[in-house]
């Protein structure tokens, strides 16, 4: 669905990744680890056309990245669900406004019944009315998360999920995301926390990728 | 969404990109009063293209089909030549009529400069003859050459010389007037662009958000379109209302001093300045489409 092949990202002179070669193939649970400005995000980015490659080739669901149109990259982004390390909300919406709001977007109408489901799924029934400034960093967590599934899309990119969250919040978003695995979408979750990689390696097969010296790496037994 | 689709989506109820886009009161503001005051600058400026249109037109033709002799001689030759040069002109193909003013005539032609009072028949005024041409024409040279031969004291004037300069000033003053008018226009879009620029910089965060969710360009712009259209033509009624009710409540026009008060709108013309709203909204809808789409291709 996603591949990279030797692609360099560089920016301002300074080179960010170097060689970079990855499949996301359908159906795959991937992490992506790494010390923080290793350049997770940048690679997610990457994966999702907000970013382009300085060299190499970077296919998405088979279309080459360098020849999407803009209307191209919009397509592509509802079928790509990103769970933003900062959720991206639009505050002067309501929570439900905002997780619905890929469907508002690409003209498809909103079933109250299965966004109120949804949000049921996520643990956020009660407060579909909230604004964003009125939700703790957890709920926002798990808003941004069903906001990215709402249009059922086949890649779920996940940029440090669980960052600021506690252990449990954490686990829970972690079981909603291979819940979703489980239902054949592929996810990538970018992460430092190791604790979380071995949680999910419990339940999953799951791939560990490593970004090291703006290197990729297969990460090895040590997890 | 194309470009048509999306000018029909301006009048309709709120659409889906309006309500994603957070209200702006300052740009709305300031669209809604440079709308309406290039709206009442508008109505003027057709208002003088019209009027001036208007007396172009009138110099021209009223002042092209009539022409005067003037008899300068001594007294005693005065009723002799003015006899032979009606004869000429009588005769002259394509004149209607020829008729010599009478001494009251002449005197009330006088009296704007001197008074009523001024003594016309002990001056050595000279005899005027008016023309009438048909609409077949004279031909002027032959005439004056015949003129001398018959009446050497006769002059004829075919208004010529100064209604030229007449036309000519109404006719650029009616081409000013349109090119104020598409200066206002220019100055509008201009105006709308820059508040829609405003507006989309203010909003830059939320077009993130929007094209991050899978929005594509036209959905954005429409909600900004809509909302500087709407601005520009709600504006513009207001101003050309105005403008209209000014006009309105100008001066007259009057024998005395048509020039002057006579720029209002006549008759049919008064439908003119209702186009000036639509028209406002047209530039709004262009001016804010073209501003929203290239702010948007700087975006991933």
């Amino acid at each position: 669905m996603i591949e990279l092949k030797d692609v360099n990202y560089g920016y301002g002179g300074a080179d960010l990744l170097v060689g970079a070669s990855l499949s996301l193939g359908a159906g795959s649970f991937h992490f992506l680890t790494g010390p923080s400005g290793a350049g997770k995000t940048t690679l997610l980015k990457l994966c999702y056309r907000e970013l382009q490659a300085s060299s190499g080739r970077i296919t998405l669901f088979g279309q080459d990245a360098r020849d999407m149109g803009r209307d191209d990259v919009s397509d592509l982004r509802r079928r790509v669900g990103v769970v933003h390390q900062d959720c991206q909300f639009l505050d002067h919406l309501s929570l439900a406004e905002n997780v619905a709001l890929p469907l508002l977007v690409s003209g498809h109408a909103s079933d109250p019944g299965n966004l109120k489901e949804l949000l049921g799924w996520v643990g956020l029934g009660d407060q579909a009315g909230s604004l964003p400034a009125e939700l703790s960093g957890g709920e926002r967590q798990r808003a941004a998360l069903a906001r990215a599934v709402i249009m059922s899309p086949d890649v779920v990119i996940a940029d440090e999920p669980t960052g600021n969250v506690d252990w449990e919040m954490s686990q829970r978003l972690l079981q909603l995301l291979i819940e979703l695995n489980r239902m054949g979408k592929t996810i990538i979750i970018a992460t430092h926390d190791m604790n979380l990689i071995r949680a999910a390696k419990a339940q999953v097969s799951a791939r560990v990728v490593r970004i090291k010296d703006r290197r990729l790496q297969i990460a090895g037994a040590d997890l | 969404m194309s470009g048509g689709t999306q000018g029909r989506a301006v009048f309709s109820a709120e659409t889906a990109a309006d309500r994603v886009v957070p209200p702006t009161g300052f740009t709305a503001r300031l669209t809604l009063f440079a709308a309406a005051a290039m709206a009442f600058l508008a109505v003027f400026a057709l208002a003088l293209s019209l009027a001036t249109g208007r007396l172009a037109d009138r110099w021209a033709s009223e002042l092209a089909r009539t022409a005067t002799v003037r008899i300068s001689t001594t007294q005693d030759q005065r009723v002799a030549q003015t006899r032979a040069a009606l004869k000429v002109l009588e005769t002259t193909p394509g004149i209607a009529s020829a008729r010599a003013l009478s001494l009251e005539e002449e005197q009330a032609l006088l009296e704007p400069w001197f008074g009523p009072a001024m003594p016309i028949a002990s001056l050595p005024v000279p005899q005027l003859i008016e023309v009438i041409e048909d609409e077949n024409g004279y031909e002027a040279e032959g005439l004056r050459l015949r003129l001398m031969a018959e009446a050497p004291g006769a002059v004829l004037d075919d208004h010529t010389r100064w209604r030229r300069p007449l036309v000519q000033a109404a006719e650029r003053l009616r081409t000013m007037g349109w090119i104020a008018l598409a200066l206002i226009a220019a100055t509008t879009g201009a105006m709308i662009t820059l508040a829609a620029n405003a507006a989309l910089s203010a909003n830059a965060q939320v077009i993130r958000v929007l094209r991050l969710v899978g929005a594509r360009d036209k959905f954005i712009a429409a909600a900004f379109v809509r909302r500087f259209t709407l601005r520009a033509f709600s504006g513009a009624v207001g101003g050309t209302l105005l403008g209209m009710l000014a006009v309105f409540m100008l001066p007259g026009a009057s024998a005395e001093g048509s020039f002057l008060t006579g720029l209002g709108f006549q008759g049919l013309h008064w439908l003119w300045p209702l186009s000036v709203p639509p028209l406002a909204g047209a530039v709004g809808f262009l001016a804010t489409r073209l501003a929203a789409l290239r702010v948007l291709k700087g975006l991933m």
